[in-house]
């Protein structure tokens, strides 16, 4: 069992995290200013129709698996961990609680403003103009917040080496 | 004043900030 859940599931942690943090730095680095450019020459069609919806499916899914295999990794240590009741499981619970916000702006403020923004819901023009800032914001509050995410989720087993998970 | 958010760098800069504040929270609530 410990395989499944130390071995498995840090693997799979990663993995996931992997895809949606590199989706994420693909979206703020590269797709938001080759839109920016593309709408100057026409050619955004190309990446709002064929590129955008397949990036955001893995990009949403990827949130759900690696914080699912973080909860499986925390394991009994879960609840100690998201309410800081044992001081070795602060510092990855930091790092869970910054991710833990980071799959709700996923879900509740990136993923239905960006159905507005592609296409795929219903919304008059006032309405897409106030989803494409509110995804924006959302998305790079994501890319602020990876960073003391990653590093929390680094230093468990790095400079705050206290934890056993 | 304008968004930090909206440049990559101000995005980086309080990534940074923040990462150093939690860092140095963290470490004085642990001693």
């Amino acid at each position: 069992m410990e395989f499944v859940t130390l071995g498995l599931g840090r693997w799979l942690h990663i993995a996931a995290g992997v895809m949606w943090i590199g989706l994420l730095y693909y979206f703020n680095f590269v797709q938001v200013p080759a839109l920016a450019d593309a709408g100057k020459d026409g050619t955004a069609a190309g990446i709002t129709k064929h590129v955008a919806p397949r990036a955001l499916f893995y990009f949403r899914w990827a949130a759900v698996v690696t914080w699912l295999a973080g909860a499986m990794l925390l394991g009994r240590h879960f609840h100690e961990a998201l309410f800081f009741l044992n001081p070795a499981y602060v510092p990855i619970g930091v790092g869970a609680w910054l991710g833990t916000i980071m799959i709700f702006n996923v879900w509740v403020l990136i993923w239905p403003n960006q159905q507005k923004i592609l296409g795929l819901k219903a919304a008059s023009d006032d309405e897409k103009a106030r989803a494409r800032r509110v995804a924006f914001l959302a998305s790079r509050t994501n890319t602020m917040l990876s960073l003391p995410m990653l590093f929390f989720m680094v230093a468990s087993g790095g400079v705050f080496r206290t934890a056993v998970f | 004043m304008k968004n930090p958010l909206d440049s990559l760098w101000g995005t980086i800069t309080l990534g940074l900030v923040l990462t150093f504040l939690l860092f140095n929270l963290v470490r004085y609530a642990l001693q």
